[in-house]
């Protein structure tokens, strides 16, 4: 079959959003390994208890972080509570948002909502444009001009790799979106996955965001202190390291353009610390493969389906160990990209649904 | 009476669960209620085309496997973002232990 090379493009209204839906890359069907529906069933049950648990300990230690950070402010004493606060703040937000955006953090809608919402502000990110941008994701996941969520391009900027450890990129791209769709301007990228019936709520959403910073900018004018914005906005400075450091990983350095998970997607062994903050989406093919299936049922269906998966990276230092020399090569060639390889129990890739798009898998 | 067909059998459905069934090249999906009460709609997701047979049921709502649209079974209505278009639904009857649904 004939090979057309050309460079990424990126955009989702561009020239690899035409080719991708022309090759049927777009909406295609994607590879699940196969699990009895009944033992399915039981792994997507929902339940309230493990998210409310969670979601309490999450809350405690944020105010109480928040209460210690405010109680030591203008000594050295605040920095670790601020640490942790930015951590709970800037990062575990990341995956309430995920979690609860999917509906499957809780078996009650509404939590799932209230939580999202919440999540959503703690992360500079619209709740409606993110919602759909995030199905466009689980439809057509590292498809180049389809899916918006990539967080790594090729080649790499790993400039801008490194300074989303920071936050920094939030205010430079995420706030300025938000302040965009408050006076009602959603980009043609945007409107290309959110639904014309849905985009009014975009635009409310983001006056909304927009309206409890300028309340906290207000707050820190009146008592002539920055504490109100160290508590509402800037953690995403010092906070969101963490969410980058796991977040990073899930797809970095492995295929594009193709449809079976494995290829695209990595599983990596978490401390349980980081795992509580990420809520186990280091488990990260199987929530992609399956996503109806609960956080906290995720170790069960990596236990059920690992014998059809790349082995996991055991630690997170061992993913980044494997990803550099990938981006490093990345930046000279982008067709370059890690191909793991599956156990001898796996059925194989299928090799006649990517030859088009991948011709240049290393391994 | 005019299209109505056998959709399966009631044993086939476990309670508060779905099956998939194909007629006249369509996809159906035929749910179980809790309460023992059986239901039929479009068998594909109004979002994206998913199998909602292989979703997950929970009192009156099929949830889509795909991105986890919520409908409500019995009425059709989607519940809210990523599914906003109503899924169809169709008249059911069970007969001498066989589902019937009405198609035409």
């Amino acid at each position: 079959m004939a090979t057309v090379k050309m460079k990424r493009d990126y955009s989702l209204v561009g020239e690899s959003t035409r080719i991708a839906i022309e090759t049927g890359l777009a909406s295609a069907e994607w590879y699940h390994t196969d699990v009895p529906r009944k033992t399915m069933k039981e792994l997507m049950q929902r339940s309230d208890g493990p998210a409310i648990r969670d979601t309490i300990i999450w809350i405690a230690a944020i105010l109480g972080s928040a209460a210690g950070g405010i109680w030591f402010w203008g000594s050295w004493w605040c920095v670790p509570f601020f640490f942790v606060y930015g951590v709970l703040y800037g990062s575990s937000s990341d995956s309430r948002w995920h979690e609860c955006g999917h509906g499957t953090a809780f078996r009650t809608r509404w939590m799932n909502d209230v939580v999202y919402q919440i999540a959503s502000f703690m992360l500079m990110r619209n709740p409606v444009t993110w919602r759909w941008s995030h199905a466009r994701h689980h439809t057509d996941t590292i498809i180049v001009g389809r899916d918006a969520e990539i967080a790594v391009m090729r080649p790499p900027d790993l400039l801008r790799a490194a300074l989303a450890f920071t936050g920094v990129l939030d205010y430079r791209y995420s706030l300025p979106t938000l302040l965009r769709n408050a006076f009602g301007n959603l980009s043609p990228g945007e409107k290309s996955f959110v639904p014309e019936m849905e985009q009014h709520k975009a635009v409310i959403a983001a006056r909304w965001h927009i309206g409890i910073y300028l309340a906290a900018i207000a707050l820190a004018l009146y008592l002539w202190s920055f504490l109100p914005l160290v508590l509402i906005g800037l953690p995403r400075l010092y906070g969101s390291w963490h969410m980058v450091l796991t977040g990073l990983l899930q797809h970095i350095g492995l295929a594009d353009n193709v449809t079976d998970h494995r290829l695209n997607t990595r599983t990596v062994t978490m401390n349980p610390i980081s795992r509580f903050i990420y809520w186990n989406m280091n488990y990260h093919v199987e929530h992609h493969m399956f996503p109806m299936v609960p956080y906290h049922a995720l170790p069960k269906l990596h236990e059920l389906i690992k014998h059809d998966l790349p082995e996991p990276n055991p630690s997170m230092w061992h993913a980044y160990r494997e990803v550099w020399p990938v981006l490093i090569k990345q930046l000279q060639y982008e067709d370059y990209f890690l191909k793991r390889e599956l156990p001898p129990t796996a059925r194989p890739y299928r090799d006649e649904f990517h030859e088009l798009t991948v011709p240049a898998a290393a391994e | 009476m005019a299209g109505w067909v056998e959709a399966c059998g009631v044993d086939d459905v476990e309670e508060e669960d779905v099956i998939r069934f194909d007629h006249g090249g369509r996809t159906f999906a035929i749910y179980r209620s809790p309460d023992d009460e059986f239901f039929a709609t479009d068998g594909y997701c109004t979002h994206e085309k998913s199998h909602l047979a292989d979703g997950l049921v929970m009192d009156d709502i099929i949830e889509c496997p795909k991105h986890n649209g919520r409908f409500n079974y019995k009425t059709g209505a989607a519940k809210g973002a990523p599914v906003c278009v109503n899924l169809k639904t169709y008249p059911v009857r069970v007969e001498a232990g066989k589902v019937m649904i009405q198609v035409g």
